[in-house]
């Protein structure tokens, strides 16, 4: 089966201060099929947030192949394959432009992976729209569309973060534990958003998070890293199967590892 | 005298504008304009000189200062090479090309047009305030229609937050280069102007403009708070005049002006440093003021 996205043996190796070679992702095979929600489990070094970024192209790989719809992407960079992959920070101050404004942001996230021109940004015929989109959040960010976004709390600027990457509905939407900095409840409620806007616009999603309940509520498919390797892969129903317990259990062998 | 220090003001507040849109919107320093300054100068006085009129000559200098950004801006993006020091070399560079432009260190217009003869008529120095606002009116509803496309947007998003806006496939090192081919234009412009005005070039003329542009910068984000884009750019022009009234005053009371570079810098690095002073003795919580999050 095609996939939509596709890493044969992608390989991250970093020198660090001493000249020692440091795998960070090893020879990883992943195929993502259009429509897959993939939460993406792994402690801290096991390479999820490096894999991201061979996928945004942030990053150059060491070596292996990347390819889009059976496209070579691997020597694209990351403003060219941003016409394709939308992408969550886990930083609040990551995903937006903090003297700008709320609507601003929005306006240049409408035009993801386009030419910009030396035309008029034509903001107005815009707003009534960025208005609505806001209200759907309900967390006041409609009442903020003129506040540059560096004032915004950091629960409205994952949202407005959330909102400006999937308003030009991305082939692959990346969110690197993007409910990770917010306070609980804020968190949760960001959670359920980003849910419900992969359910609405059938998007195709990769979520990195330190939530095990979040990675067995959401997605319908499951992948564990460990040592820049992919552990486990689990379909759906394998998916169904795993209790938090199994996941814990999972985790601790790993940490175990760690400590030889 | 007043009004000498005002027609001043003008022409200097071109080149505050033009450090601004690198320095303030790009948020990183580049001193190719301490070159490209003096270029715009040398340039224009030597066209001028060469008997091409000062309308065209003005431009050429233009012409030459964004060559001079474009130069940086590739050692920069393309060559990898820290900002601050693609500046330099080019600075550094600019000063055998002015040598070679002029074929001499400095070159005067005695006895030569220069654009402020089309106000002749006027007072003493009204020409130059003519000059001076209708290019200022130029240069900023230009960059305002520039700041207010599609690419401008990108290009304030550009130094805003750099990955997000690659994230969003705008190509930064391109915005860059854009932004510093723009602003060393620009500079270029103010030192052709400033040129015309005091009637001569120097190879040497650009050393310390920089503080002179910041100055106009600092002034006017210390007494104008929480303006827009557009709002800010006029406001530079302010803190123009202000400086040159400032630099006015303190040779009226007598002040050495030996010491006149010392005093500005002291007065920029006190300014500059403010925030830090601000953290230091506790003031923003003090006033109530604190970073939200």
């Amino acid at each position: 089966m095609n996939g939509l996205l596709e890493l044969k043996q992608v390989t991250k190796i970093i020198q660090n201060e001493s000249d020692m070679n440091n795998t960070i992702l090893d020879h990883v095979d992943l195929t993502i099929r259009e429509g897959d929600f993939i939460t993406v489990l792994g402690g801290n070094g096991a390479g999820k947030s490096t894999l991201f970024n061979s996928i945004t192209g942030s990053q150059p790989v060491t070596s292996g192949r990347i390819a889009f719809n059976g496209k070579p992407v691997t020597n694209w960079p990351e403003e060219k394959r941003a016409r394709f992959i939308g992408r969550v920070f886990q930083d609040p101050k990551m995903g937006t432009a903090p003297r700008m404004t709320v609507e601003e942001n929005l306006l240049l996230a409408l035009k993801r992976g386009q030419q910009r021109h030396f035309f008029p940004r034509r903001l107005k015929e815009n707003r009534e729209d960025f208005k609505q989109l806001c209200a759907s959040v309900g967390n006041g960010l409609d009442n903020h569309l003129d506040t540059p976004t560096g004032h915004l709390s950091g629960g409205q600027r994952q949202s407005l973060s959330l909102l400006m990457t999937t308003l030009t509905q991305p082939d692959l939407l990346l969110l690197d534990e993007h409910t990770a900095a917010l306070d609980p409840k804020t968190s949760k409620r960001l959670m359920t958003l980003t849910n419900q806007m992969i359910q609405q616009k059938e998007l195709t999603c990769l979520m990195i998070t330190h939530r095990m309940e979040d990675a067995l509520t959401y997605g319908n498919r499951l992948i564990l890293m460990e040592n820049g390797k992919v552990k486990l892969d689990l379909n759906q129903e394998e998916k169904d199967k795993l209790t938090l317990e199994d996941l814990f259990v999972l985790f601790e062998k790993e940490e175990a590892l760690e400590t030889v | 005298m007043l009004i000498s220090a005002i027609a001043q003001g003008f022409l200097w507040a071109i080149l505050g504008i033009g450090i601004y849109t690198t320095y303030r919107i790009l948020n990183f320093p580049d001193l190719t304009a301490e070159g490209s300054f003096p270029l715009g100068a040398a340039v224009a006085v030597t066209a001028i000189v060469s008997g091409i009129h000062p309308v065209v000559a003005t431009a050429a200098a233009v012409f030459a200062g964004m060559g001079a950004g474009l130069v940086t801006g590739l050692l920069y993006t393309k060559g990898k090479v820290p900002v601050i020091l693609s500046g330099i070399l080019v600075m550094s560079g600019l000063h055998s090309v002015m040598l070679f432009v002029m074929q001499r260190p400095n070159l005067s217009l005695l006895n030569h047009p220069r654009l402020y003869d089309a106000f002749a008529g006027l007072p003493n120095y009204f020409d130059v305030v003519i000059v001076g606002i209708g290019t200022l009116i130029l240069v900023v509803s230009g960059l305002l229609f520039f700041f207010y496309t599609s690419k401008g947007q990108a290009y304030i998003a550009t130094g805003d937050n750099e990955s997000m806006a690659r994230s969003l496939g705008i190509q930064t090192d391109n915005m860059k280069i854009l932004g510093l081919v723009v602003s060393n234009g620009i500079i270029a412009l103010s030192g052709a102007l400033i040129a015309q005005s005091n009637g001569y070039a120097d190879v040497n003329g650009g050393i310390g403009v920089i503080v002179i542009g910041l100055a106009s910068i600092i002034i006017a984000e210390v007494v104008f708070k929480e303006v827009t884009l557009g709002e800010r750019l006029v406001t530079i022009v302010i803190g123009s005049v202000l400086y040159q009234l400032l630099l006015l005053a303190v040779i009226r009371f007598g002040f050495d002006t030996t010491y006149i570079r010392l005093f500005s810098s002291s007065i920029l690095a006190v300014f500059l440093m403010t925030p830090q002073l601000h953290k230091g003795l506790k003031l923003d919580r003090l006033s109530g003021k604190e970073e939200r999050e």
